[in-house]
């Protein structure tokens, strides 16, 4: 019988098609019709990904209570041993059917935004080929049913990234920012790929479920061998999970892996939606998120991912307050949610109540890429109106742009949790779940979300109010219909996203809970966002001096953030100063003089014994002569004496 | 009259050989080569005869042999000259050393 999910595999293989189509054949035949071509097939992976979670969701996800896990399609690739092999398969459950919406979703959104920003570029067609890149790996990453699937996916969603960073590769900045940020994901990689070993080689298994299965229930053989054997004092469990959390904390920008991400902005504005919204940064989200069965019985780990989590968000957030780059401010905005979600799987347990931390976090990376991608394609449309991104030279465009204006406004309401929008609901969740668990992130986390609420108003307020500046060429408009539409959908989704039950569908067991809000215990951190936008209102809604007194006021301190506490001069303090001086070097020269002249000398040697051994072959007969006389001595001396 | 003994025989054919060989390593000219070979092949003539001689002396198989080795060697001759004309045709002398064009 054909397993009734097995069409959910066209999700991502379409826009695979599309990219082999479009980047082999896109410049020479599809030079205008690739945007097109992009939006009909990702539209049509939209249309199944909705399916799907309908079917789902709705039909015949649910047995006796509670969603299972369902595989779709299992294709062993490769086999090392009887019990051990690499599956090519999908595997369905409820995060993973949620991440296909929403990638597909966000994806369509940034395809019809394209239409409009990218429109008469030079390489337009190899642009969407790229695009379509990125999201069937994303996909296909949410959609592994196999640790070492997921993580072929996670090196094709660097390598995307990295070619939609480096896309304006004619500016040196861009192609700077498109290395950094592959090789610090690299290198974050690197840990996640000796988590996978180690975890994989404990358990036996590569496959999730049975991996999840084996190192969970606390009397099976493997887990007991896993908890047991230790390393530096911490148990191989945690190891293994702080190592794929690394890999995690690289894609999804924790410190102090996060340096990437504000550089990343080089790509174009639509591509950083994407990547901010639903496909890179949130992978590792989600990772740890299919992984939280392990996670949460692994004490050590779960209080690693809740401190960087929560010093990841804070830190991001006071960065972001001080930055004057459109992009810049929401690429650490990004950082500091990202964070949120983070930590709130860290406060989370597995089960019921108590794991509503993880219902949290995944509720707030549903409602966050909407926002997010709506502020992104709203800065998207900003940028493709003014020609500039910093917000000292903008101001004033609310009469100029007013679909972006109101969308933009949404957008900042529901990062910054105001009720009835979505980010209100999802950060409730986190914020009830950190409260009950560890009431010091509790504060952070109050506190961050004010911050948030202050830097987003002040980004608002700089764009659209204060003075007012004169646009060389207003006379075109605010953009193309293509890119007004994305705005209004994502709009209409930033405002209803939050009253999705979510946690009726999406829960750490699979169990329904019902979804109750607190009014009390909501009050606070909405008045806390409140005063946060109170502040940026009176400092920044008209120009004056209040800002820049206060910015001296800090003095040092203001700088150093603005200089985003010199994480960046740290990194090339080591890199530059330490490891290339002391390691490059020496390494470079140990291959240039050791092991290069070890096979020059064998080369050499070689040389002189052939041009010896040439030397016979002389031309002259009478040498050949002696050589052949010679030679009958020898045998002759050779049988006679020796072979009697 | 004594008979002369094979050691006395095999000597004469043992100097012929160096003789030959001698002539083989000094001399330039080609023809002379030539002849130095022809001496050595005589040299080793007059051993199978003699060895015929003493060792089978109902037998006459080592003087066929010998008798080959001039057929052998006249064809040789032959061919060796037609070289030789052929050489000096294209470098105007006969000398082994003008022909060293064939090494590495």
């Amino acid at each position: 019988m054909m397993n009734p999910y097995s069409y959910v595999a066209f999700i991502p293989l379409l826009p695979l098609v599309v990219f082999l189509i479009l980047g082999l054949f896109g410049r020479k035949y599809f030079k205008t019709s690739s945007g097109p071509i992009g939006v009909a097939t990702i539209l049509i992976s939209t249309l199944l990904s909705l399916y799907a979670a309908y079917q789902y969701f709705f039909i015949d996800g649910k047995i006796n209570g509670v969603f299972i896990k369902i595989i779709a399609l299992k294709y062993t690739w490769l086999q090392f041993s009887p019990n051990v092999s690499i599956d090519m398969g999908i595997l369905l459950d409820p995060i993973s059917v949620m991440m296909i919406v929403i990638v597909s979703f966000i994806s369509l959104m940034v395809h019809i935004f394209s239409l409009g920003y990218m429109k008469g570029e030079e390489r337009f067609a190899t642009y969407y080929a790229f695009l379509s890149l990125f999201t069937f790996s994303m996909l296909g990453l949410v959609l592994s049913s196999n640790i070492f699937q997921i993580y072929m996916f996670w090196e094709l969603v660097g390598i995307s990234s990295f070619l939609l960073i480096g896309y304006h590769f004619e500016r040196p900045s861009a192609v700077a920012a498109s290395k950094k940020a592959f090789i610090v994901t690299r290198f974050a990689d690197l840990g996640f790929l000796i988590g996978i070993l180690i975890l994989a080689f404990y358990s036996g298994t590569l496959d999730f479920g049975s991996l999840i299965e084996r190192l969970t229930s606390v009397h099976s053989p493997e887990f007991i061998q896993i908890t047991s054997a230790t390393f530096l004092g911490a148990s191989m469990l945690t190891w293994g999970l702080v190592l794929v959390f690394i890999g995690g904390a690289g894609k999804s920008a924790m410190f102090p892996l996060h340096v990437w991400l504000p550089d990343a902005m080089e790509g174009p504005t639509p591509v950083s939606a994407l990547i901010h919204a639903a496909t890179m940064v949130v992978a590792g989200v989600f990772l740890v998120a299919r992984l939280f069965p392990v996670f949460s019985i692994d004490l050590t780990a779960l209080q690693i991912v809740t401190w960087v989590g929560a010093f990841s968000a804070l830190f991001a957030a006071v960065i972001a307050c001080t930055q004057t780059d459109i992009k810049r401010v929401l690429a650490f905005s990004t950082m500091s949610q990202i964070g949120f979600m983070m930590f709130s799987l860290g406060v989370s347990k597995y089960g019921g109540e108590n794991g509503l931390g993880y219902t949290g976090s995944m509720f707030h990376l549903f409602t966050h890429a909407f926002f997010k991608s709506l502020l992104f394609l709203g800065a998207g449309a900003v940028i493709h109106f003014s020609h500039k991104n910093d917000i000292k030279e903008l101001g004033g465009l609310r009469k100029l742009m007013p679909v972006t204006h109101i969308s933009f406004l949404i957008a900042c309401l529901a990062i910054s949790g105001i009720p009835p929008f979505a980010g209100f609901f999802s950060k409730e969740d986190i914020l009830l779940s950190a409260y009950h668990s560890n009431k010091l992130i509790y504060g952070v986390a109050v506190f961050t979300s004010a911050l948030t609420a202050f830097y987003m108003f002040r980004l608002y307020y700089s764009i659209f109010w204060s003075k007012m500046i004169a646009i060389p060429d207003a006379r075109h408009g605010e953009g193309t219909s293509s890119m007004k539409v994305p705005l209004v959908i994502l709009g209409f989704c930033t405002v209803f996203a939050g009253f999705v039950p979510f946690s009726s569908w999406i829960t750490s067991d699979g169990i329904p809970l019902e979804s109750n809000i607190d009014i009390g215990f909501s009050a606070f951190p909405v008045l806390m966002a409140a005063i946060g936008i109170a502040l940026a209102t009176y400092l920044y809604k008209t120009q004056n001096r209040r800002p820049r007194a206060i910015a001296s006021f800090f003095g040092g301190l203001y700088r150093a953030t603005y200089k985003k506490f010199y994480i960046d001069e740290v990194y090339f303090f080591i890199t530059k100063k330490i490891i290339f001086k002391w390691i490059g070097r020496p390494a470079a020269w140990i291959d240039k003089n050791i092991v290069d002249g070890f096979i020059n000398l064998l080369a050499s040697v070689t040389a002189k014994i052939s041009e010896f051994i040439k030397g016979f072959q002389s031309g002259k007969v009478q040498n050949y002569t002696l050589y052949f006389f010679g030679g009958i001595l020898g045998l002759a001396i050779l049988f006679i004496y020796f072979f009697k | 009259m004594s008979e002369i003994s094979i050691s006395h025989i095999l000597f004469v054919s043992t100097a012929l050989f160096f003789i030959g060989m001698y002539g083989l390593f000094t001399r330039r000219n080609m023809i002379t080569m030539l002849m130095a070979i022809e001496i050595i092949l005589n040299s080793v003539n007059i051993n199978f005869v003699a060895f015929n001689k003493y060792l089978y002396p109902g037998k006459l198989d080592g003087v066929f042999f010998a008798i080959f080795v001039i057929t052998i060697a006249a064809a040789e001759a032959a061919i060796a000259i037609a070289i030789i004309i052929n050489l000096y045709r294209s470098h105007n002398s006969i000398d082994v050393e003008d022909a060293d064009e064939l090494k590495y």
